[in-house]
């Protein structure tokens, strides 16, 4: 341990802790603009100087390491001064259009001029004029707002492994670019929007089209269906100034019929049928020796990670659309049969964790209704937006159930919502499936977490099953090229793109820690354990989605509506 | 010999990516993008990162310029002896700018920081040979042996 003064109050920390964090045990917040608690220390904004004693210059305190007997004063005159001019010239060099700014009160240079009282920066406004780049349908990037802090960079190089983001040039004339400083459809981005959480400022966020929501809402012959995915109640509750997981099911269902959706269904219906026909195919892979390990196909980023950098292995892809696409085929078929309504006036929105899901969407072979099958695809934050538009107060609405035929659902459905939650609910089925036993105990524990691989082995009647799961593409790639090199001693391999799963997906509200994925992963599970029905195969719409229309899990209707095939997405520059 | 050649024969030393723009960019007088792609794929490192090596160092130019590359100092020592005079009279004889290259791709003229010749004050150098108490006068025949 060490021991120091910090503004007058002794403490003793860890070696090796900075003075930012020694300060937070004393109750000192030093504010921050380029750290980030789950990178690498950048210390590139200077926002965080503090006055060490015996330095003639301000220490940068996420970067300083503390040494016995250091006294470190961190709201001196001199300090706070310094501060604000630094604020100040960060300032000068950003848009001054806050008011018009995606990031409008979840900015941290925002929240750091309010909390610094700028008010007349006394230096000239000069921003460099770049154009905004609007490549790709998921996500966009305003230059001009880059403070240069290179989180996004970590996030995408080292968290995800895609490097499609990097430094150009030096001094005042750097810039963070996409590769080779074209746009971010040339670049390898996998559209995973890592990067909108790591960046403190509105530099790159959703392609927001909460407009084609209400012009589609407006439109008297637009029939508004939604869905909404697993992870998305457990974070709702966060935009809306609710605590994680706090938001009850039929509150939220009741708040989306509030903002005028015609009828509510749930992607976890379908993420039950997800598994009917990802364990059917899984266990048609074993016995019919097909390409092995199979990998997990829901997770958008992920799907894009493989055609990108590994194109040689989408063979071992589940055929099964994700549960977001295999909803859009279904509400265009099976769903307006049943509730005789022409698919042609079918609006279908789906509601998501994930910015991908917006590439997804528009896929050209995702059209297996005979219409495009998701017409829009909105992320959490943007419901957060419609929800604080609409001025409900949640505390106060009464709860609403969801539309027959496509809104019942398990706790297996539940967990997709975190990483592991695909493989467990999986095991769940197949294993009642293979060995005609009642689950005991339906908790695979081993697959739960944040850890970044997690593996586990099953015993079906015999034949010894191992699975592995990575989140983060990092992660992934480790697996990946254990495949790739012939040496994978697993069966199944679930992959979510994301650092914790959907839960901490690129639509999600801004994240800036892991602990509170963490938070969000718990309240995933106890939703789950709430549920009556814990096993897909169990689901009664899932029966009678069977029963009435798809017949067997792969079967003739399955291949055409609910499986998919894969590309070689050709990225020229890695 | 094509640039593949050239980058794999420092593939494997350390650091050896500058070296291998060096080499290349002694060839082309540039680094075009495939050269970068290219350094990526046989040092093993990403496209964004090799482009951000390529484009920090001021003397590796990622965009097209002339083959013999002209740099006029203009730091301080070298400006108050005249350097201004002499950045002139070299745009004038090309009839070119500071930053651009000439239409027969002969000459490109860049400013640079002090390239450590103060003693003799201007300085200009071409292909990194310096030419020391550079006058408006003298361009023309130093320009010539380049023609
Ligand atoms: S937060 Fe310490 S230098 Fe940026
Ligand atoms: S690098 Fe972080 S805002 Fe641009």
């Amino acid at each position: 341990m060490v021991n120091l003064t910090v503004d007058g109050i002794k403490i003793s920390v860890p070696e090796g802790s900075t003075i930012l964090q020694a300060a937070k045990e004393v109750g000192v917040s030093i504010p921050t603009l380029c750290y980030h608690p789950d990178q690498a220390v950048k210390a590139n904004c200077r926002v965080c100087v503090c006055e060490v004693e015996g330095n003639r210059l301000l220490q940068a305190a996420c970067a300083m390491p503390v040494f016995e007997g250091m006294t470190v004063k961190t709201r001196t005159p001199k300090v706070l001064e310094a501060r604000r001019t630094i604020l100040e010239l960060i300032l000068a060099n950003h848009p001054q259009d806050c008011l018009n700014c995606i990031r409008n009160g979840n900015c941290e240079l925002q929240s750091l001029a309010e909390e610094f009282a700028i008010r007349d920066n006394p230096f000239e406004n000069k921003v460099r004029g770049l154009p905004k780049d609007f490549s790709t349908p998921a996500l966009f990037r305003d230059p001009d707002k880059c403070v240069l802090c290179r989180r996004c960079i970590e996030a995408c190089s080292v968290i995800q492994s895609v490097n499609a983001l990097g430094l150009e040039g030096r001094g005042v004339h750097s810039m963070v670019v996409p590769t080779l400083g074209k746009d971010l459809l040339e670049s390898p981005c996998i559209m995973c929007g890592q990067c909108i959480h790591a960046c403190p400022v509105g530099a790159i966020g959703e392609n927001e089209q909460i407009d084609e929501f209400l012009a589609a809402l407006a439109d008297p012959n637009k029939i508004v269906v939604t869905q909404i995915a697993p992870a998305v109640r457990v974070a709702i509750a966060e935009e809306i100034g609710m605590t994680t997981g706090d938001m009850p099911m039929n509150v939220f269902v009741q708040g989306l019929r509030q903002i005028g959706f015609d009828y509510v269904l749930h992607t976890n219906f379908t993420a039950d049928l997800t598994i009917m026909e990802e364990g059917n195919e899984l266990l048609k892979r074993l016995k019919e020796g097909g390409t092995l390990p199979m990998f997990t196909s829901c997770s958008p980023g992920w799907i894009n990670f493989c055609e990108t950098f590994y194109p040689d292995l989408t063979n071992n892809l589940s055929t099964c659309k994700s549960p977001q696409q295999m909803f859009g085929s279904l509400v265009k078929t099976y769903w307006a049969d049943k509730m005789g309504i022409d698919p042609a006036n079918i609006y279908s929105v789906s509601i998501m964790p994930c910015v991908a899901k917006k590439f997804e969407a528009a896929r050209p072979e995702m059209c297996s209704s005979g219409y495009r099958d998701v017409d829009l695809v909105l992320t959490t934050r943007e419901i957060g937006r419609l929800f604080r538009m609409s001025g409900l107060d949640f505390n106060k609405l009464p709860g609403a159930d969801f539309d027959p035929w496509m809104g019942k659902y398990t706790g297996a459905a539940v967990i997709f919502g975190a990483s592991g939650g695909v493989m467990e609910a999986a095991l769940r089925t197949v294993y009642e499936v293979v060995t005609g036993n009642t689950l005991e105990d339906v908790n695979f524990t081993v697959t739960r977490g944040i850890t970044g691989i997690k593996e586990a082995e099953v015993d079906l009647n015999g034949t010894v099953v191992k699975v592995a799961i990575a989140n983060g593409l990092a992660n992934a790639r480790k697996l990946m090229d254990q495949v790739r090199a012939g040496e994978s001693p697993y069966h199944f391999i679930e992959i979510m793109a994301c650092p914790g799963g959907c839960i901490g997906g690129g639509g999600q509200p801004i994240t800036k820690a892991n602990v509170k994925r963490v938070e969000r992963i718990d309240a995933i599970y106890v939703e789950d354990e709430a549920c009556e029905m814990r096993k897909s195969h169990i689901n009664p719409e899932v029966t009678a989605i069977y029963e009435d229309f798809l017949h067997e899990p792969l079967g003739h209707k399955s291949h055409e509506l609910l499986h998919t095939h894969y590309h070689n997405a050709n990225k020229k520059f890695l | 010999m094509g640039y593949t050649d050239i980058i794999a024969r420092y593939s494997d030393k350390p650091g050896g990516l500058i070296e291998a723009f060096h080499a290349v960019q002694k060839e082309l007088s540039y680094l075009p993008e495939e050269v970068i792609v290219e350094a990526a794929r046989i040092f093993n490192v990403p496209v964004a990162q090799a482009y951000g090596v390529a484009s920090f160092y001021s003397m590796f130019s990622t965009k097209a310029r002339g083959k013999n590359i002209i740099r006029i100092c203009e730091s301080a020592p070298c400006h108050v002896a005249g350097a201004a005079e002499v950045v002139a009279a070299i745009e004038a004889e090309l009839g070119i700018k500071a930053g651009e290259s000439t239409a027969d791709g002969s000459f490109a003229l860049e400013l640079t920081e002090c390239v450590g010749q103060c003693q003799a004050t201007p300085v200009i150098t071409i292909n990194g040979k310096a030419y020391l108490d550079v006058n408006p006068a003298k361009i023309r025949e130093i320009l010539a042996e380049y023609k």
